[in-house]
């Protein structure tokens, strides 16, 4: 391509374009959408997202900022990869979907009580604490996020679940008292630290 | 024996479709020899199978039989057919060409009179309507095949329905002993015309192309449609035979796409909306496009039709196909771009406009030769004295398929001039 055009893409290419090319993970796709819907009509979820992948991608290039991350949509992906295999330029869908979250969760814009965004903080809240998922509190922090005495009903609810959990010995009543730990703990964090600190360190400025 | 007369100031022609012939008879028309070899029993190709051509809506058997009467005029040309080329070696104007000629066991004789057809008992999938209906095990491939004369199907030799059609014979036109023959001769120059295929809509696995009876392909619709194919011109539903009162295409099935073919096929936006005209005007047609593509001039055929009461444009891929159990038909699901609307649409008959493959795959050509990512052939000077023509270059329409194989043959004619030249 001649110089002349490459100056014109990008002067239509819209800065939120632009923003998410940069910091949002397989960002650099979306200008490759063409647009034919197949993606929002494989999601076996489709009809729960108020902007189906395909809308996503076009909001994005319109520059409609606000709309697109403060969106719950994104967050409605269970990573079927029902829309990846069938996408015929092959655009990483799902990986964009999640790639828009984080990115709208580090902004945070995300939408309030958002029970996928709840579970991710949850699970991750966890897994930091001993680098491995203890799945005891994991499942307790999750009836009881929501007050004490909805974390009651839910309990009681799962009861006979987790009795059989127990029983299968896929479940450890013992971990609720610290629970297990991966060998070199503080190197787990100092890694995870670290990965954090690169990742801060490649977000471009945008505002 | 096949007896092939040829130098290498002959042409060689592989594939005797629309691109082969045209190739073919200009060759032959300025005075070169020529050699046709074509894998079915007649020449014509998949063009023989269209009802109407785009965008005149004219009937393809009248350039056919302009097309036929000259290659019987003239006596520069030499028809193989039922023969396939296996091999080519050599170098632009030295090449020598194995080709492998499979029986017909029916002789020059045949009066295509009909009667060894008449004997014959045994039935089978009807190649040229794409196995909608059944031929006998003696036939004529269709109408206006050329050369007009009937095959026996190689199932039913050593059967009794051999002998039968050899005794309903009453010119002695049946040869039960033919057997295979593999022949060889020179030529200076070959022009390469193998064509296309439909895709394979089994590998779409959405679109349930293998499980809905309901689900056809644009070639299957396209024989519907003559009333002279296999449903006498009525477009009626696979699954119980009653007329489809709605129909849907869905453009760009397996074209345009990673998972299938990458390239645009080009001819399906046209095939689909030529199709839109053959259903009765109460018919609702509704069409699923990415984008349409009414390539070059034909902009505004694509508005005439656009203009139709009947026909609904949905700028959407369709996601997938789910039959209703309880009237077989098939129900479209998907999202389209036009507002982000979510449709679960039933139609009585749905038409996939499938992509063009080229017929030969990148492993099998018998001839040293670029081909590209997409299968096709490069025009590329390492091919030497073997040039492309019609749609194994690319995916062509009909008209560009014709011109390009002209130029073809002008290729060609150079090359063997230039023998001509220094062979004195």
């Amino acid at each position: 391509m001649s110089d002349l055009n490459t100056a014109m893409i990008e002067k239509y290419r819209s800065s939120f374009l632009k923003e998410v090319e940069a910091n949002v993970e397989e960002g650099e796709w979306v200008k490759m959408c063409m647009q034919c819907g197949v993606c929002s009509g494989s999601c076996p979820l489709g009809k729960h997202w108020e902007h189906p992948p395909q809308e996503i991608f076009m909001m994005i290039r319109a520059g409609k900022r606000d709309d697109v991350l403060s969106s719950d949509s994104m967050w409605m992906c269970t990573s079927c990869y029902n829309c990846i295999a069938r996408c015929p330029r092959g655009l990483p869908i799902t990986h964009i979907m999640h790639g828009l979250a984080v990115y709208s969760k580090r902004l945070g814009l995300t939408p309030q009580k958002q029970p996928t965004a709840e579970f991710s903080q949850i699970f991750w809240d966890n897994l930091m604490k001993k680098g491995r998922v203890n799945e005891l509190k994991l499942g307790l922090s999750m009836y009881f996020k929501d007050g004490f005495g909805q974390g009651i009903k839910n309990a009681m609810a799962n009861q006979k679940l987790g009795q059989n959990m127990m029983k299968a010995k896929r479940m450890n009543a013992m971990e609720f008292f610290g629970g297990h730990s991966v060998k070199d703990l503080s190197g787990f964090q100092k890694m995870v630290k670290k990965a954090q600190e690169i990742e801060e360190g490649n977000i471009k400025d945008f505002k | 024996m096949t007896e092939v007369i040829a130098t290498n100031e002959t042409i060689l022609v592989v594939g005797g479709g629309i691109s082969g012939m045209t190739a073919a008879l200009e060759a032959a028309e300025t005075g070169k020899q020529v050699v046709l070899v074509e894998k079915r029993p007649y020449v014509g190709g998949r063009v023989t199978q269209l009802y109407k051509y785009f965008p005149k809506l004219c009937f393809p058997t009248c350039g056919l039989e302009i097309n036929q009467r000259r290659a019987k005029m003239n006596p520069n040309l030499n028809i193989i057919s039922m023969a396939e080329v296996t091999d080519i070696k050599g170098e632009a104007g030295n090449y020598t060409a194995t080709v492998k000629i499979s029986p017909r066991y029916v002789n020059e004789n045949c009066t295509a009179c009909g009667d060894c057809a008449k004997a014959v008992e045994a039935e089978f999938d009807d190649e040229y309507n794409y196995g909608l209906g059944k031929r006998k095990g003696a036939y004529l491939p269709h109408r206006m095949a050329h050369p007009q004369r009937y095959v026996l199907d190689p199932a039913i030799i050593g059967t009794d329905d051999a002998q039968k059609a050899k005794d309903a014979c009453k010119v002695n036109a049946i040869d039960l002993d033919m057997q295979e023959e593999v022949i060889e001769f020179k030529a200076g120059a070959v022009i390469w015309a193998t064509g296309w295929k439909p895709y394979d809509a089994n590998k779409i696995q959405p679109y349930g192309y293998d499980r809905i009876a309901n689900v056809i392909t644009s070639v299957e619709f396209e024989r519907m449609a003559d009333p002279n194919g296999p449903t006498g011109g009525k477009l009626t539903r696979p699954s119980d035979g009653k007329e489809a009162k709605s129909v849907a295409f869905i453009q760009c099935a397996g074209s345009r796409d990673k998972n299938h073919l990458l390239h645009c096929s080009r001819i399906c936006c046209m095939a689909s909306l030529k199709q839109a005209t053959y259903p009765a005007d109460d018919v609702p047609i509704t069409i699923y496009y990415i984008d349409i593509r009414a390539i070059d001039r034909f902009e505004d055929f694509y508005q005439k039709v656009k203009a139709q009461e009947n026909v609904k444009f949905i700028k959407s891929k369709v996601a997938s196909i789910v039959e209703n159990k309880e009237n077989g038909n098939p129900t479209l699901h998907g999202v389209d771009t036009e507002g982000y609307n979510r449709y679960a649409d039933e139609h009585d008959l749905v038409v996939l406009a499938v992509g063009m493959e080229p017929s030969v795959d990148k492993a099998s050509f018998p001839v040293e030769i670029t081909i590209n990512e997409e299968g096709f052939i490069e025009p590329a000077p390492e091919n030497g004295g073997v040039f492309a023509a019609g749609c194994s270059s690319d995916a062509l329409d009909v008209n560009r398929a014709v011109q390009h194989a002209t130029g073809a043959a002008m290729r060609a004619i150079q090359v063997v001039n230039r023998v001509a030249a220094t062979e004195g």
